[in-house]
């Protein structure tokens, strides 16, 4: 008989395809607990892992089995101390399983918790979320000159030579054309030999020349030739074009307060790990502004602080100054999110609203706009009014009344494979 | 310490290699020998909690396939066992040929001392013994059968949508314990014939399909008035047979699944059956064994002092609680020894036919020849009874208390026993459901009974629900007819 011993520690993770399976199967219960999540968890928290509770009812598998109240029950108990025939003890309003081999799963518990991973909780959360059909549609749609690698061709200017492949092609020439030369080599020693030895002096002499010549000759097999030069070669390509830039807009004025500012951040937030999840090469601009406007990092843009009064149209203006530095329309896909609690004075919402029709929409695929308030009035913004005259299906709006709002409104502006609306009212 | 210097000295500490369980197996087999423990070969396996629990949910089978249901499982051990509610098995074992046995990586050298006797030498003579097993199992091609399984399953999602496998696979689940044959003897296992014949049969699925075709576009007869004959001729109580066999709208895949279901479902029967005998016998063992190998010097003090610290919290028996299978098993076969070596006058009344007898050819018939319910209605000693101070209680549905009926001790040792071992028939806790009429020939409704015993009714949401996956997979009206003692029709479902 013999025996072995196995280390069957490093095959881990046969688990992992039936959690997510569990996981696809509970996907509705989790939802419901993530968007509750959403609301109560602190900006910094979404990126960590979530504890969740399932209802043991929503993963039933039943089976026939017997009611443990039902019928007459008999039972062995161990470790009796204190009764004697006849005796009566209370029962227990559960019932009791039977005893001995456990009937069913012998867990009582109605729920059980358990830890979703950053990357399961960022994925239920952003399930539903896409960027719209409309934009992806154009992404695929436009046509960029790209150049991509065409292997190695004989001609081409100096600052492409493929050095390797010259050496290799230079190796292969010289191999050749010394090979010949030493076949002439050896023929013209014996010709002079053969003149030495009929002794005629001008046989000799000529035979000493064609020897000369030819040593001459193979000395004169270059290193590099130029017909050793091999350049790397580049073919054009026309290619959809992918490079996106998404704006980041936020009003951070003295009429946005803290209750106001902390809905546009959760906003943003939200905004920045679903575009940062979903596409990983889609740059990013935070610009917050006053009444002046400020591109920030993005460090700053969550946690910095900054008061004044409020001026739209500078953010908007800041904007389209970057896409003239930084981000060509021919080049980019370019996308805008603004959040603003909707005050604006004297011209600024109709200059602003003329400007994003005039100067931002048309260089931007897409542009949204997510109201933040307290939910205290009902009276529409100035700006939400005079964004409502945009009409563009470039332009989504929505508003965010509460915590438990934001992502909702984050969802309905990136609504999956639905066509987009126009402005909402 | 060098291992060649310590194979002549003692193991101890608490550290431990791959060399240390190879010699904790040498020591136990050589004296596993002298009690003709009869074992397959050992395979010991470290792995780490993770894959502990991972076994947990697929019961111990290292192969199994894909479903959301053990991963659902796997959530629910792992938070048990990370909120500490729940500590891991320290060893899982499957009768395999090789034996093979799960050790944690976190147990310490004693722990590995006491499980690797309990393990590779109890269970692993046990399941190789017993005639349960024997029967029920094929310890050479389970591991074939399994990967077989998984791999046919995974094909099936690819093949026909995983939604669809996952929803027959429900269904299927269900069902899992009305898929025995209690007393048909199951055809072996073999890997290449399933396959062959699963080709078969697909190959026949196909030309009935394509007959039926043909003949619906043929004049029928017309349909004969006379009452169609009762089928089933008898009661069939192996629901998921008779799906496989008959439910008319499943498709040759599906009626594969129901198969290998149940076929693992049959490969645990043995082990539901034999839960106390099997552990009481594995833990007897280990600590015989320990034993042993400390007269030997094989194992120092230290390592036995926490051996026995675990083995006295494994044979625990809490008061007025669940019968702990391995105190009780311990106790019995403890029981059965002492009887043969030193009998009493009342065991020579109550067990003749071991007092006195050879105990360890009694121990070797009785591990084959038994399971949980006629070992303890044969074995179970009055001594034991009043250890345990064992009483029988009983009550009806509308009382609001149990009456004591008897207690050890008293004139009841026998009705305690009797009530003891009835508690341990797979039909105390699982609902007696067989199929009595399909409509082949008509409406294709399917008529079940559920027999119930001392009013033991069926729990109706439960029922509702499974019968809603039977429906589902049967595609036809089902019905389940509920009778009580007197053959009485109490309820339909």
């Amino acid at each position: 008989m013999t025996s072995v011993i196995v280390d069957r520690r490093p095959d881990k993770g046969k688990s992992t395809a039936n959690r997510q399976r569990v996981l696809k199967r509970l996907s509705g219960a989790l939802k419901a607990q993530v968007d509750q999540l959403i609301a109560r968890r602190k900006l910094n928290e979404h990126d960590k892992s979530t504890e969740v509770t399932i209802e043991r009812k929503d993963v039933k598998e039943p089976s026939f089995s017997i009611d443990p109240a039902s019928g007459d029950c008999a039972r062995v108990v161990p470790g009796n101390q204190h009764y004697r025939v006849g005796d009566k003890i209370p029962r227990d309003p559960a019932g009791g399983r039977g005893q001995g081999q456990g009937a069913g799963e012998g867990d009582d518990e109605d729920a059980f918790r358990f830890a979703l991973s950053r990357e399961e909780y960022l994925s239920l959360l952003f399930d539903e979320l896409e960027l719209p059909a409309l934009v992806k549609k154009e992404l695929l749609e436009i046509d960029e000159n790209r150049f991509r690698r065409g292997g190695v061709v004989r001609y081409g200017n100096p600052g492409t030579v493929c050095v390797a492949r010259t050496f290799k092609a230079s190796i292969g020439r010289r191999v050749a054309a010394e090979a010949q030369f030493e076949e002439a080599l050896e023929a013209a020693e014996a010709a002079l030999e053969l003149a030495r030895q009929s002794a005629e002096p001008t046989r000799v002499q000529a035979a000493q020349l064609e020897l000369q010549e030819v040593r001459q000759r193979g000395a004169d097999i270059p290193f590099l030739d130029p017909v050793d030069l091999r350049h790397r070669s580049l073919i054009e390509v026309q290619s959809p074009r992918t490079a996106a830039v998404m704006f980041c807009l936020m009003d951070v004025s003295s009429s946005m307060d803290e209750v106001r500012k902390d809905l546009a951040k959760r906003f943003f937030t939200l905004l920045y790990l679903f575009l940062s999840r979903k596409y990983a090469k889609v740059e990013l601009v935070f610009i917050r502004h006053t009444d002046q406007a400020q591109e920030v990092d993005e460090d700053t843009f969550f946690n910095g602080t900054q008061a004044g009064s409020t001026k739209v149209l500078s953010a908007l203006a800041k904007m389209h100054e970057i896409i003239g530095l930084r981000y060509p329309a021919s080049q980019y896909n370019i996308f805008g999110a603004q959040a603003s609690d909707g005050d604006s004075f004297g011209a600024d919402s109709t200059e602003s609203s003329a400007y994003l029709i005039a100067q931002l929409l048309p260089e931007s695929r897409y542009f949204v706009y997510a109201e933040v308030g307290d939910g205290s009035s009902n009276a529409p913004t100035r700006l939400w009014t005079a964004y409502q005259g945009i009409q563009s299906q470039q332009f989504n709006m929505a508003s965010v009344r509460g915590r438990n709002e934001v992502y909702p409104a984050l969802a309905r502006l990136f609504q999956k494979e639905q066509p987009v609306a126009y402005a909402m009212g | 310490m060098n291992r060649a210097m310590r194979e002549s000295s003692t193991l101890n500490g608490s550290e431990w290699t791959m060399d240390d369980l190879l010699a904790i197996e040498q020591f136990s087999a050589r004296h596993a020998e002298r009690y003709e423990l009869d074992t397959f070969p050992n395979q010991m396996e470290v792995i780490t909690s993770e894959q502990m629990l991972d076994s947990y949910v697929s019961s111990g089978l290292p192969v199994n396939y894909g479903h959301w249901s053990f991963g659902k499982r796997f959530l629910i051990e792992s938070g048990k066992y990370q909120s500490g509610a729940n500590a891991l098995a320290y060893e899982i074992v499957l009768n395999t040929n090789p034996c093979i046995a799960f050790l944690m990586e976190g147990n310490s050298l004693a722990m590995q001392a006491l499980v690797i006797p309990h393990a590779c030498f109890g269970h692993n003579s046990f399941s190789k013994g017993n005639y349960l097993f024997q029967q029920w199992t094929q310890p050479d091609a389970v591991l074939d059968y399994m990967l077989f399984a998984r791999n046919y399953v995974a094909d099936c999602e690819e093949r026909y949508g995983a939604e669809r496998v996952e929803q027959t696979l429900d269904a299927l689940h269900a069902l899992r314990d009305q898929g025995l044959d209690k007393y048909k003897r199951p055809r072996k296992l073999d890997t290449r014939k399933e396959r062959i014949e699963q080709a078969r049969r697909l190959v026949i699925a196909r030309e009935t399909m394509r007959q039926a075709e043909y003949y619906s576009v043929v004049p029928h007869a017309e349909k004969s008035t006379a009452a169609e004959p009762v089928f089933p001729a008898s009661p069939e109580e192996n629901l998921l047979y008779f799906i496989e066999k008959h439910a008319p709208k499943l498709e040759p895949w599906q009626r594969e699944l129901a198969r290998i279901v149940r076929k693992i479902a049959q490969y645990f029967y043995p082990q539901r059956q034999t839960q106390v005998m099997n552990e009481g016998w594995a833990t007897f063992w280990h600590h015989r064994l320990l034993n042993d190998m400390y007269d030997a010097r094989q194992i120092d003090q230290g390592i036995l002092l926490e051996c026995l610290h675990s083995h006295t919290n494994v044979i625990r028996q809490p008061e007025y609680a669940r019968l702990n299978p391995y105190a009780l098993g311990f106790a019995a076969w403890n029981e059965i020894k002492r009887v043969c070596e030193a009998p009493t006058t009342e065991d020579r009344e109550y067990l003749p036919e071991i007092a006195g007898q050879d105990w360890l050819k009694t121990f070797h018939d009785v591990m084959q020849n038994y399971r949980d319910e006629s070992f303890l209605l044969q074995f179970l000693t009055p001594k034991l009874a009043r250890d345990f101070r064992l009483m029988a209680i009983h009550t009806r549905e509308s009382l609001d208390h149990w009456t004591v009926n008897d207690t050890a001790g008293g004139e009841g040792f026998k009705a305690i026993r009797s009530q003891l071992a009835a508690s341990y028939r797979l039909e105390s806790y699982i609902p007696e459901i067989s199929v009595v009429r399909y409509g082949r020939d008509s409406d294709r409704k399917l008529v079940l009974q559920h027999q119930s015993y001392n009013g033991r009714t069926l729990h109706a949401e439960e029922t509702e629900q499974t019968l809603k996956h039977l429906r589902w997979l049967w595609g036809f009206d089902v019905t389940l007819e509920a009778l009580d003692q007197s053959g009485r029709t109490i309820k339909t479902y």
